[in-house]
């Protein structure tokens, strides 16, 4: 089946979601990543592998923490970095999505790190790149509305990997706003893809989109069994805006249902390890004596995420488009 | 001005006609089918040798863009596309800009439309002014400036009182009102069937019941007030379901369904392709299979083309920021034919009849029209075509100022050669 995301050879030459990707491809990003994690502990923490190459980090919506993350592996690529936060600039001014992307490709950008409200929105991009003939610029996927995320996915999976070796025998459950989120659909993606035989979603029915089990998860909506001997627990920002309103009662009532503390953390498997893609609510989904507890890897996910992005920058550069 | 329409399968449902006649056109007016009218002689002669020749197609939405979307559309244009489609007659919803709320508006697109000499024009009112849904239009003077019933378009009237009020004032009038079902609230600003493809793209989502919790309110309300509805392009199964149990019970009631419907789902949003946005939004397998069984069993009504022409300003953006709707009028026959030979063929004597009656005089009905059918002394709308042409569906190929259309690439079998409307040929395509 035709897949926008890979060049007539079956490599990948855009990374827009996890979904559909071959398992091949993911361990191939994952193995390079590990290659690169020891750079950053070097006395000098670059690699010439982008040197001459453009990224552009075109940020159609806010997110210094991520946007630094791509600008720091592209930087330890040796690439030049150009930031982009285009809501202040052209689309304010009238221009459309595509004619931005047309001036800034003649411009001899090599890569789009893209972030964007809309879900689909890189899908827009790439194909209208290679409808246009502009193979040579690649596109990644930073975050798309509620679609993918696919290198929060793929540091997740590296994280998993790291921690506990094998995807084949762990239970993994993601905790919390599935709804809105994009991290939770790429990690799906990405663990039933990679073999993991139990992939759980935890989290009321305000909060679960329809049609889970398609995609080969389990769904909880109480989260004491939800956690029960599982190996992995992924827990998910709840927004400020989703706290009070039609899909939540309040914060409070929701720490207090949802909410991942010691006691619950006592359920899963003695040596569960607790991930989040950041930023944390404290008191909100995670209790901070687990957040600060010797389970949490969460820092870890921060350092692996410059890897893992290296790694899908330097396998895009090298590809054909 | 006389034709003649030589040596073609002449198939008017609505007089169960189906076998190779020649048609005689004189003052606009069918004259006769199969003999020559006492001293007849033919300014022009349409040869229609191996091809079909049916009534002109009646289409129950079509959007012109006129007035306030000429970026999008002119009436020339779509009209254009109309007659290349073989429709020549059109019912457009009121949600133009301004809003058809006003007879003076009315009175102006008729005029502008019978200029061009076309298809005809037959405009839907406003059922509340601005479709604010608060207060009703004048429908007795919008209908004396020439609209055929009085619709909301997309905006549904959320307060169930006024829609009980409108539905009792048309029904006092005898008026119809068509309204397509879709609750206020749910699915608001969703984009894409709710399921397991909207879950997966992270696209919100309109669930089914927001069309049958609509359905459910209409159908009391048609109960209190005995008013005449029809219901504009379901999309679901569950839908079609209300409207058998409806309809067996003797609501008075009618309904269409969008072309693109009998066709497509939810799959055919792919990697967010745009130009499947549609409203109502495309749904499972199931639903369209459901569908294409109620267009069989006559449950269905009628098939319109949905036509939306949107520019590339509109379409070429993400995929819920793209404006919704596709190019209809030039595929409506092909789809209609498409189904015919998908569904209908081998389910009943006579898929061909069955396809075109769906969009000619059953439609006609609907709108209360004096079209559809070939009968003796009716408005000669003609339409001649081959059924085994196939073209492809490219931008360059259509007369309509929208291009964006889900079927872009296909290649469709049914081409229209010549279309008559009110006894003057107002398309021929060259050989």
């Amino acid at each position: 089946m035709y897949n926008p995301q890979l060049n007539k050879n079956g490599e990948l030459r855009h990374l827009i979601t996890t979904e559909g990707l071959p398992k091949a491809i993911l361990n191939h990003i994952l193995d390079t990543a590990s290659s690169f994690v020891s750079i950053s502990d070097r006395e000098v923490k670059k690699v010439p592998l982008m040197r001459g190459k453009s990224v552009f980090n075109l940020f159609f919506e806010n997110s210094t923490r991520t946007r630094t993350t791509f600008e720091i592996a592209a930087k330890r690529l040796s690439a030049d970095v150009i930031n982009l936060n285009i809501q202040a600039s052209s689309t304010a001014k009238g221009e459309s999505l595509l004619d931005t992307i047309d001036n800034l490709a003649a411009m001899h950008a090599d890569m789009f790190v893209v972030r964007h409200a809309q879900s689909g929105a890189p899908y827009l991009i790439a194909e209208h790149l290679i409808r246009t003939g502009q193979n040579h610029v690649h596109v990644v996927n930073a975050g798309d509305g509620r679609h993918a995320h696919p290198t929060q996915g793929l540091l997740d999976m590296y994280t998993i990997r790291h921690y506990k070796q094998d995807f084949t025998n762990l239970r993994v459950a993601i905790v919390g706003d599935i709804l809105h989120s994009r991290v939770a659909r790429s990690d799906i993606h990405a663990l039933t893809t990679l073999g993991v035989p139990e992939v759980r979603a935890v989290g009321p029915a305000t909060l679960l989109p329809g049609g889970l089990e398609q995609m080969g998860v389990r769904v909880f909506n109480n989260i004491d069994e939800g956690l029960k001997d599982v190996d992995v627990i992924i827990m998910l920002r709840l927004q400020n805006e989703r706290m009070s309103g039609a899909l939540l009662p309040s914060a409070q009532e929701y720490f207090k249902s949802y909410g991942l503390t010691p006691e619950r953390l006592a359920l899963a498997k003695p040596d569960a390890i607790v991930m989040h893609p950041g930023p944390m609510n404290r008191g909100v989904e995670i209790d901070s004596a687990v957040a600060d507890g010797p389970q949490a890897v969460i820092l870890s996910q921060v350092t692996f995420g410059i890897a893992v992005r290296m790694a899908v920058m330097s396998i895009l550069a090298g590809n054909q488009g | 001005m006389n034709i003649i329409i030589k040596n073609g399968r002449v198939i008017d449902p609505a007089n169960q006609i189906d076998a190779t006649q020649d048609l005689y056109i004189a003052n606009g007016k069918i004259a006769s089918l199969g003999f020559a009218p006492h001293g007849f002689a033919a300014d022009e002669v349409i040869d229609a040798t191996g091809l079909v020749v049916a009534p002109g197609l009646v289409d129950l939405s079509a959007r012109l863009r006129e007035p306030g979307y000429e970026y999008k559309a002119t009436l020339e244009s779509e009209m254009q596309a109309a007659v290349q489609g073989g429709v020549t007659s059109l019912v457009c919803p009121p949600d133009t800009d301004p809003v058809l709320d006003e007879p003076g508006l009315v009175e102006m697109l008729k005029h502008r439309a019978r200029g061009l000499n076309q298809a005809n024009v037959h405009p839907l009112g406003a059922l509340t002014a601005g479709l604010k849904g608060e207060a009703l239009t004048e429908m007795a003077e919008l209908t004396e400036a020439g609209c055929i019933g009085f619709a909301q378009a997309e905006e549904p009237v959320r307060d169930t009182t006024v829609l009980q009020r409108a539905l009792q004032y048309a029904q006092t009038f005898g008026y119809t009102v068509w309204l397509r079902p879709q609750d206020a609230w749910i699915g608001r600003g969703g984009v894409a069937h709710s399921g397991p493809l909207a879950s997966r793209l992270g696209l919100s989502g309109v669930p089914v019941m927001a069309e049958t919790i609509a359905m459910y309110t209409i159908f009391e309300l048609m109960r209190a007030t005995g008013a005449r509805v029809h219901l504009c392009r379901l999309s679901s199964a569950a839908a079609i379901e209300l409207v058998r149990a409806a309809k067996k019970e003797g609501l008075r009631l009618s309904c269409d369904v969008g072309a693109h419907h009998l066709h497509l789902t939810d799959a055919d949003i792919g990697f967010f392709d745009p130009n499947a946005r549609m409203t109502p939004p495309l749904r499972s397998q199931r639903d369209r299979d459901a569908i294409r069984a109620a267009v069989l069993d006559g449950t269905v009504d009628a098939v319109c083309s949905d036509h939306t022409p949107v520019d590339d300003d509109e379409k070429l953006l993400p995929f819920a920021e793209a404006s919704p709707g596709a190019t209809g009028l030039e595929l409506l026959l092909s789809l209609t034919l498409r189904w015919a030979d998908e569904h209908a063929h081998g389910q009943c004597a006579d898929p061909l009849a069955r396809a075109l009656a769906r969009v000619t005089c059953d439609a006609a009905r609907i709108a209360g029209l004096s079209a559809g059918t070939l009968g003796q002394g009716m408005p000669a709308d003609v339409v001649v075509f081959d059924p085994a042409a196939r073209w492809k569906v490219e931008a360059s190929a259509l007369a309509s100022q929208g291009k964006h259309t889900p079927f872009l690439g296909y290649e469709l079998t049914g081409q229209v050669r010549a279309t008559v409307v009110g006894g003057h040929i107002a398309f021929r395509r060259p050989h």
